[in-house]
């Protein structure tokens, strides 16, 4: 059992009490909701006569669904559009804030909230979406939830939840030139593997993350849930604080003081108690891309796609899977493959220093031809900065599409979709078969400058070369 | 108010593969709606046309089967309650398997269908026993913790909280949760950043 642990306390100080099934009665200091898990929660609301009972502790957007070219309303796709009036019809009704399209505050969930300092160190947070995890880079705990739970939510600011294990995963040391935060959680997670993580949350500590800026450890804890752990997090410390300070929701005059000294107590304690501790070395790390149909199919750029003899057991019959579906043989270098697509986005990476990165690889150079390449914004904030430095500019010369903000082809509910067999490139989570809109689709996971480096060359390529 | 689930008896439907993910289960195109009426129709709909009709799902020996045995880390991938709602509107009331992804596995009790854990050995067998006789009638107890198919008995595990909510029929949470709004603001009033401006 944790003892001491900024997870232990949070949880701790958000505990109403015991339910009867021995779970624990956790207040959410704030609830995110979006167009896709939300209009269900809705309905059951409704249908059991429920109101919503802290509306002021939930913020809505809209992300998944929105084109991100014409968004001009109502939306060619008439479920699209059906799902967005029933958000805009829910949201009014119960007197939700909602960072609709044109607000200028739109965009991705995990993006939005910590932009506009929403998310802050010691809370709880909830989101019917898994990548809610993102949001433990500020030292909050949170979760992704599912329709029934929204409606939970909703209905009592409160979830049902067993209390997680706690491993600490501890990078130390710096990261080499072309490698990214990305890099780091697609390794972890190649190493622990996928369900490696069931039942803990984890705690990303060490020198490499204390170095890190928070975008960087948003990146981390944004896949934490794609190793099995429901919530990844941060200890908060001077860089969170100096990004929270003067943000829209952030606590102002006497109360940052208060704030402060009140997020420095919720932190881990020099000798907590941990289920597991696992260390990784950030030399150790290079640039890494998936093969397969699982996140946690990851190889270095320079190496070569596993042989069934080098797989545990467990690993293999996924592979068997793998290698056929994205037609990769084993022994093959990943290093070279032809690519279709490059994406740049989603809430993983597609924050302001995710298309600097991509930028600075993109500057000067061409998307090779045949190649499609599009760059995403994560939040229509983004977009301003973006343009406001130059970036649109140096990837509509190289070659990219510049859009607007959404989720994009990170999960194809869009028109933004693989075609056929298409192979991309993707700055995103998930390779799971299918999910970039395709069924035949194929998808490498990598860094966005990683991707870059491929709309450039046209195949996967190790960027420690253009840095 | 929802009922105790004590017992789930019926056919069964093996669906062999380990990491079988939520965007398998119900592709993302379908979650283009507002109510999850008709997603049974579409569960595990790239899978079947890949497999053009010998998806253990078209298999015409499994219609109308309730209990679903699959392998490790079933239901990994994004929260969405359209997969574990779309396998209960298709007619599945309990899975077995090696192992459930977590979010998944919390959906499942949210609506009321147990997912039930056994050591690959007994995961196997059941997978067997189905495949070769699918008219079979299974039984997974969560009193006794045992799957039981003809002769055969298997040991089955959940966690002690989500056994006793369903055995005791209070796994919706909802109703027990509002019921406490009182202490749910006593303790909203302590956490310092509630009056933060
Ligand atoms: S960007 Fe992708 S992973 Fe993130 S919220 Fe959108 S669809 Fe989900």
């Amino acid at each position: 059992m944790s003892k001491g642990t900024l997870f232990d306390k949070v949880w701790e100080l958000h505990t109403v009490g015991t339910l009867p099934s021995g779970q624990t009665q956790l207040f959410i200091g704030l609830h995110l909701i979006h167009e896709v898990t939300s209009p269900q929660a809705f309905a059951m609301l409704r249908e059991r006569g429920l109101k919503v009972l802290f509306p002021e502790r939930t913020v809505a957007t809209v992300d998944h669904i929105v084109p991100t070219d014409n968004q001009a309303r109502p939306f060619v796709d008439t479920l699209a559009e059906e799902m967005m009036q029933a958000l805009e019809h829910n949201a009014s009704y119960n007197n939700i804030t909602f960072y609709n399209i044109g607000s200028g505050n739109q965009g991705i969930v995990h993006v939005i909230a910590p932009e506009q300092g929403l998310t802050q160190p010691g809370m709880t947070i909830a989101c019917g979406d898994s990548h809610t995890s993102t949001h433990g880079a500020f030292g909050a705990i949170a979760f992704g939830i599912g329709t029934s739970q929204v409606r939970d939510v909703l209905a009592s600011q409160t979830l049902a939840l067993a209390k997680l294990k706690v491993r600490k995963i501890e990078v130390n040391g710096a990261l080499k030139p072309g490698v990214y935060a990305k890099d780091i959680i697609l390794h972890v997670i190649r190493t622990l593997g996928v369900k490696g993580g069931v039942g803990y949350a984890y705690e990303f500590a060490g020198t490499t993350f204390d170095a890190m800026n928070m975008e960087e450890r948003m990146t981390v804890c944004n896949m934490a849930i794609e190793g099995g752990a429901r919530c990844g997090y941060v200890n908060p410390d001077q860089v969170t604080y100096d990004y929270l300070k003067g943000r829209d929701f952030a606590p102002k005059s006497q109360d940052w003081d208060k704030a402060v000294a009140w997020w420095d107590s919720i932190k881990t304690d020099d000798n907590a108690e941990y289920d597991d501790v696992v260390v990784f070395k950030a030399e150790d790390i290079p640039p890494t891309v998936t093969w397969g149909i699982t996140p946690g199919q990851g190889i270095g750029v320079d190496q070569q796609v596993p042989t069934p003899e080098q797989l545990s057991e467990d690993d293999r019959v996924i592979a068997q899977e793998a290698y056929k579906y994205m037609d990769l043989a084993p022994g093959q270098s990943i290093e070279g493959t032809k690519i279709d697509v490059c994406f740049i986005g989603s809430c993983t990476n597609g924050r302001i220093s995710d298309l600097r990165e991509a930028a600075k690889i993109a500057k000067g150079r061409q998307v090779a031809s045949g190649i499609k390449a599009f760059v995403v914004p994560g939040s229509e904030r983004v977009k301003k900065q973006a343009e406001e430095e130059g970036l649109d500019k140096i990837f509509v010369e190289a070659g990219f599409e510049w859009r607007e903000a959404g989720c994009s082809m990170c999960l194809a509910m869009n028109p933004d979709k693989l075609e056929g067999r298409q192979i991309s490139a993707s700055s995103s989570n998930r390779n799971f078969k299918g999910r970039q809109g395709s069924a035949s689709g194929r998808t490498l996971l990598m860094s966005p400058a990683m991707v870059a480096a491929a709309a450039v060359k046209g195949q996967v390529f190790d960027v420690r070369e253009l840095v | 108010m929802p009922s105790e689930v004590k017992s789930v008896s019926g056919r069964a439907i093996p669906l062999v593969g380990n990491d079988i993910d939520t965007d398998r289960i119900i592709p993302a195109r379908f979650l283009r709606c507002v109510t999850f009426d008709g997603l049974g129709a579409h569960a595990f709909e790239d899978d079947r046309i890949a497999l053009k009709g010998q998806h253990a799902f078209d298999q015409p020996q499994y219609q109308g089967a309730n209990i679903l045995v699959v392998n490790r880390n079933f239901g990994c991938g994004s929260s969405r309650e359209h997969a574990p709602q779309a396998l209960a509107k298709w007619g599945i009331t309990a899975v077995v398997g090696e192992s459930f992804a977590e979010i998944f596995f919390g959906n499942c009790v949210a609506m009321g269908v147990p997912c039930m854990t056994a050591d690959s050995e007994t995961v196997k067998q059941l997978q067997d026993l189905i495949t070769v006789n699918p008219e079979i009638s299974v039984t997974v107890n969560l009193e006794t913790m045992e799957v039981q198919c003809n002769d055969f008995t298997g040991a089955v595990s959940i966690n002690e909280g989500a056994r006793n909510m369903f055995v005791s029929g209070s796994w919706d949470a909802c109703g027990q949760l509002v019921a406490q709004a009182e202490q749910v603001k006593a303790t909203a009033a302590k956490l310092p950043y509630i009056a933060w401006k």
